[in-house]
């Protein structure tokens, strides 16, 4: 039962882009097809569970055994970096297809704020490996949902007539902002 | 470059959110009051600065395959110092910034500066730039968070500006979307807007 709250919060009522504003950066700027989109949600949750796990073992068995927890923030940003040139690397033997589809959004990750955000929050939220685990993952479908809503809303736009002063990156804006407000009804569902 | 070139340029031309859309994240996250836009604004400066000053000291030592992880080291201890300090002497801002404070370490604007400036320019340079950036995301930030708190709020800085009708119970009727995520996605889209058309008359 506390999965199924975890999950629904994760994705619908606190989405992390929409809600919460981590990993506005990519939405911004590479969220302008949909196949595109779908690449760079797929890289994120790979790296965005792995790093979840990896920092929470750190975090138990590590930071909190040798009270140094305020090593956090350096611990958990050479992990997701390292990681994240890891993945690159073993995905390029393993499954080339794969890389493929996923490899020019890899190095992106590094300073996409959603990745250490939601790994930060899992400590913070004091979850247990299952429950940072099902975090990570919602929160990754939360981020992939609205990265692809909006890729859609922004095809459909090159085709209409905007003001040439709001044309780009304001609009985009403002649609982010009209997004954010339907996710607003979902508010209370938990 | 004239080093007042090299300072302002981050302030107008080459602001950080108006014009190169760089570091998003805490921009829209924390700017829900002007004193939070420019709590956020103020440390990111301090990290900006002093990691532009690291960085173009030790440049020449960093070897060229590691020196993005080299950079992210520098960047961390300079947030780590914020966090503590700031958790030690100003806790009530700390709490209102939460999660957003070790995200300075991810925000592209830090980065970006130490790889596109600071591992190729002196130390003056550096620092300059480093002040004249983050001098620019503070504006950015504070008129951000001073907008939405004036919309939403009715207050700016906290002082009330009576500028709204109140209910029965004296609480001013405002728009309070103005303070919730939505607002901030739509009032930088207009801010955007706003700025670019500035640019464009002075250039």
């Amino acid at each position: 039962m506390d999965y199924i709250i975890i999950i629904i919060s994760a994705i619908f009522v606190n989405n992390i882009l929409l809600a919460q504003f981590l990993g506005v950066c990519p939405f911004i700027g590479v969220s302008s097809k949909v196949e595109t989109s779908i690449g760079m949600a797929g890289a994120v949750t790979f790296v965005m569970v792995i790093a979840t796990i990896v920092t929470y073992l750190l975090q138990k068995y590590v930071l909190e055994a040798f009270g140094i927890t305020f090593m956090q923030t350096i611990t958990f940003i050479l992990v997701i970096a390292s990681l994240v040139q890891l993945v690159e690397i073993i995905l390029k033997k393993v499954s080339p297809a794969l890389y493929q589809a996923l490899g020019i959004f890899l190095p992106l990750i590094t300073t996409n704020c959603a990745v250490l955000g939601v790994a930060i929050l899992a400590v913070q939220k004091d979850y247990n490996l299952i429950g940072s685990v099902v975090f990570a993952i919602s929160n990754a479908i939360g981020f992939g949902l609205a990265l692809v809503i909006f890729a859609g809303l922004r095809e459909h736009m090159d085709m209409v007539n905007i003001p040439k002063g709001m044309k780009g990156v304001p609009i985009a804006f403002v649609v982010a902002g009209l997004l954010a407000l339907a996710f607003m009804g979902f508010t209370g569902l938990v | 470059m004239s080093q007042w070139k090299n300072f302002s340029k981050g302030i107008f031309k080459e602001n950080a959110v108006f014009v190169l859309f760089l570091g998003l994240c805490p921009t829209l996250g924390v700017t829900s009051s002007a004193i939070n836009g420019l709590g956020m604004g103020l440390a990111t400066t301090f990290v900006l600065v002093m990691s532009n000053l690291v960085v173009s000291i030790v440049k020449s030592q960093i070897p060229d395959k590691v020196r993005i992880p080299s950079f992210i080291v520098i960047i961390a201890s300079f947030v780590t110092m914020v966090e503590l300090v700031m958790q030690a002497y100003i806790p009530a801002l700390f709490e209102q910034l939460g999660l957003f404070i070790p995200l300075i370490v991810v925000n592209c604007l830090v980065l970006g500066r130490s790889e596109a400036f600071a591992s190729k320019n002196s130390v003056l340079s550096s620092i300059i730039d480093g002040v004249g950036m983050g001098l620019g995301f503070s504006i950015a930030l504070t008129i951000l968070g001073g907008v939405r708190e004036i919309l939403g709020s009715g207050t700016i800085f906290g002082f009330n500006l009576h500028m709204f009708p109140v209910d029965e119970e004296g609480n001013p009727i405002t728009m309070i979307v103005f303070v919730l995520a939505p607002g901030a996605f739509i009032a930088l889209g207009y801010l955007i807007v706003l700025i670019n058309k500035i640019n464009k008359k002075n250039a």
